[in-house]
């Protein structure tokens, strides 16, 4: 993170939690950050580290049984984590776009594109209808999609799925926001369209100065198109920091291990480097640091003590980060 | 392995489908009948004992064939062909065919637990006589993928991607299969997760034998598992080889532009060009070579004239370059 500039989304010791049957269940778990403005933070993890789940607290689209049950989110230095809906609903879309993974399911299949994108900036913006026609167009070219004279006039159906996933960034693209929140937005889509849609994120990004939450489970997506990347997992941040260094040389075990399990396109080795076992249910989140059982180097003490993330440029949730890139 | 020579022979084999409107509106409207060609002219043998993998992008028909290949399609035209082999067991005939899904979230009946949904092939072909022997061949398989015995009474619920995939592997290997068709075995699963899969199932390859026609649209995992692979686009080979040739010269624009497009946490910041365009329709694929509308090198010719697959050093191309 920029020291200079003051961060756009500042998220602190964020908690949310599930009530249950059988009590609340942790899900969030103490998950502190920082994005600057302009900045793509990848968030990576398994599924169920809590990854989507920050990016919907920042929204502020977590749905009941799940609530915030401590810290704070600040957006340009105002706290949003405790605003009532309709404050939170004219931040949403105006302040924070989203974008998220099944392009088909977030749009409406009744409405033409350029319906959908001409509704939201009416409501966002203080223009008229020609002129929102108008920036509709302008969004629709902006994001890549050809002859967008004729396809403004048609439905989601007649598009393919990169080209919605175009759709659904012109949509958040509507306001323009400071902050987007993508959720695997590539993850639906085929490689070749992949590469064009991080492509168009980072153009967006450097252009319009956009800062972009880029949740996804694809450590490659993250190398080629993030700034800084945060490590989920057991609902903690367990290792932050630019990417290249994070992917490079990676401080947490559990990071090492997850950039050894990827298969190589360049090399072929006999064995995968494996992590054995799972991660923990959020009933069964082990005593302290939360990946001992998985860890080769966890000690008694790891097993006690839950270890807490330094602040630095890249820090590591670890008792005993590993310093020397040789080990993965 | 315990034997070679050729355990799968595809010749020709194509698959078409009718995706015509009903034939009322097609009078009104004098609309052709449509055919959507999913699989053309498709041919290649797999030899026992290693991995055949097909990769492609959504909607080139590597689903397809994969399910001709276990027979839940028939091909339009041309034929697939398994050779008789001698089994593990010493009979002799052709090979015991399986398939692993993708999701093993919709694979598994919820309703029942995994004991009775790995014993249910072995009652079916009846290679058990009795319950005591079906329980112990039952209780031998979940060991055999790295789960434990006590495991069979529980519903699939219970246990997460990772450990229903490799139930689905054992359901596999239940019937004494020779052959598993895995179409997408692991693009459900997380990282960590899918490299224990993997793992497993070149452990499995090595103990059994086994043959794996795979089909995955990651080349990475793919780069991992295969020994021969071949690249598929709009219903055709495009290019096919051994891995290690593929991968280390690859002659196709196709699968050079793959190669160059694909998120690489090794080499995260070479210069790429993202490949224009998207996959056409294959219902009316473009005249001449179908990749020429996304192809940098197109020239007169690969917009008339549709290149034919030749043998090129070990593999063979589909390209009028190169």
């Amino acid at each position: 993170m920029s020291a200079a500039t003051s961060p756009l989304l500042s998220v602190r010791d964020l908690r949310i939690v599930f009530d249950g049957r059988h009590g609340p269940l942790t899900a969030l778990d103490g998950v502190s950050f920082d994005i600057a403005p302009g900045e793509i933070l990848g968030v990576v993890g398994e599924s169920g580290a809590g990854k989507s789940l920050t990016g919907t607290a920042v929204i502020g689209l977590l749905d009941p049984p799940g609530r915030i049950s401590g810290g704070s989110i600040h957006l340009d230095g105002r706290r949003i984590d405790n605003l009532s809906p309709e404050p939170m609903r004219k931040l949403r879309g105006r302040q924070i776009g989203a974008i998220f993974q099944d392009p088909l399911t977030s749009l409406h299949p009744l409405l033409t594109v350029g319906d959908q994108l001409v509704e939201t900036i009416l409501t966002h913006l203080p223009v008229g209808k020609a002129q929102a026609r108008k920036r509709a167009l302008d969004l629709l070219k902006e994001v890549g999609i050809p002859a967008a004279e004729t396809r403004i006039d048609q439905y989601p159906h007649q598009f393919s799925g990169g080209m919605r996933q175009r759709v659904v960034i012109a949509l958040a693209l509507c306001a323009e926001p400071k902050l987007i929140i993508a959720d695997e937005p590539t993850t639906a889509l085929d490689v070749s369209i992949q590469a064009q849609i991080t492509t168009l994120l980072k153009r967006l990004c450097r252009e319009h100065g956009t800062a972009i939450m880029l949740v996804t489970h694809d450590m490659g997506v993250i190398a080629e198109t993030a700034d800084r990347v945060a490590v989920m997992y057991a609902g903690r941040i367990v290792e932050i920091g630019p990417v290249a260094e994070v992917t490079r040389r990676p401080h947490h075990p559990y990071t090492a291990g997850l950039m050894a399990s990827i298969p190589s396109v360049h090399t072929r080795n006999a064995v995968l480097n494996q992590i054995d076992g799972a991660m923990p249910r959020l009933n069964a989140i082990p005593e302290g640091c939360s990946f001992n059982p998985r860890c080769g180097f966890a000690t008694g003490f790891c097993r006690e003590h839950k270890p807490g993330l330094p602040v630095s440029a890249h820090a590591a949730a670890c008792h005993f980060p590993l310093m020397e890139p040789a080990h993965a | 392995m315990r034997e070679s020579g050729p355990i799968l022979t595809v010749s020709a084999a194509s698959c078409r489908f009718d995706v015509s409107a009903p034939a009322l509106s097609r009078l009104l409207t004098r609309e052709p009948r449509r055919i959507l060609r999913a699989v053309e002219t498709v041919s290649f043998t797999v030899e026992r004992g290693t991995t055949f993998s097909i990769v492609g992008e959504s909607g080139c028909g590597k689903s397809t064939l994969a399910r001709m290949v276990v027979g839940l399609q028939r091909p339009t035209e041309g034929a697939l062909h398994f050779s008789d082999i001698t089994r593990i067991d010493g009979t002799i005939g052709p090979p015991r065919v399986q398939m692993i899904f993708q999701d093993p979230y919709a694979s598994l009946n919820p309703r029942w637990r995994v004991g009775d949904i790995i014993a249910e092939p072995i009652r079916e072909l009846k290679l058990r006589q009795d319950e005591a022997a079906i329980t112990r061949r039952v209780g031998d398989l979940l060991e055999i993928v790295g789960l434990s015995r006590s495991d069979a009474s529980r519903y699939p619920h219970a246990f997460s991607g990772g450990q229903r995939q490799r139930i689905s592997i054992a359901r596999a290997l239940a019937t004494e299969a020779d052959f598993l068709v895995c179409d997408e075995p692991t693009s459900a699963l997380d990282v960590s997760v899918q490299a224990q899969i993997l793992n497993l199932m070149v452990r499995l390859q090595k103990e059994f034998g086994l043959t794996y026609l795979f089909i995955s649209h990651n080349l990475s995992v793919v780069r991992h598992m295969s020994d021969q692979l071949a690249i598929m686009y709009l219903g055709r080979f495009v290019e096919t080889g051994p891995a290690d040739e593929v991968f280390g010269n690859p002659r196709h624009p196709y699968t050079r532009l793959l190669l160059e497009t694909i998120p690489d946490v090794e080499k995260p910041n070479r210069a790429r060009r993202p490949m224009s365009g998207e996959v056409p329709s294959p219902i009316a694929p473009p005249p001449g070579c179908a990749f020429h509308p996304r192809c940098a090198m197109a020239a007169d010719i690969c917009r008339v004239e549709r290149p034919p697959l030749r043998d090129v050093a070990a593999g063979a191309l589909a390209c009028h370059f190169g």
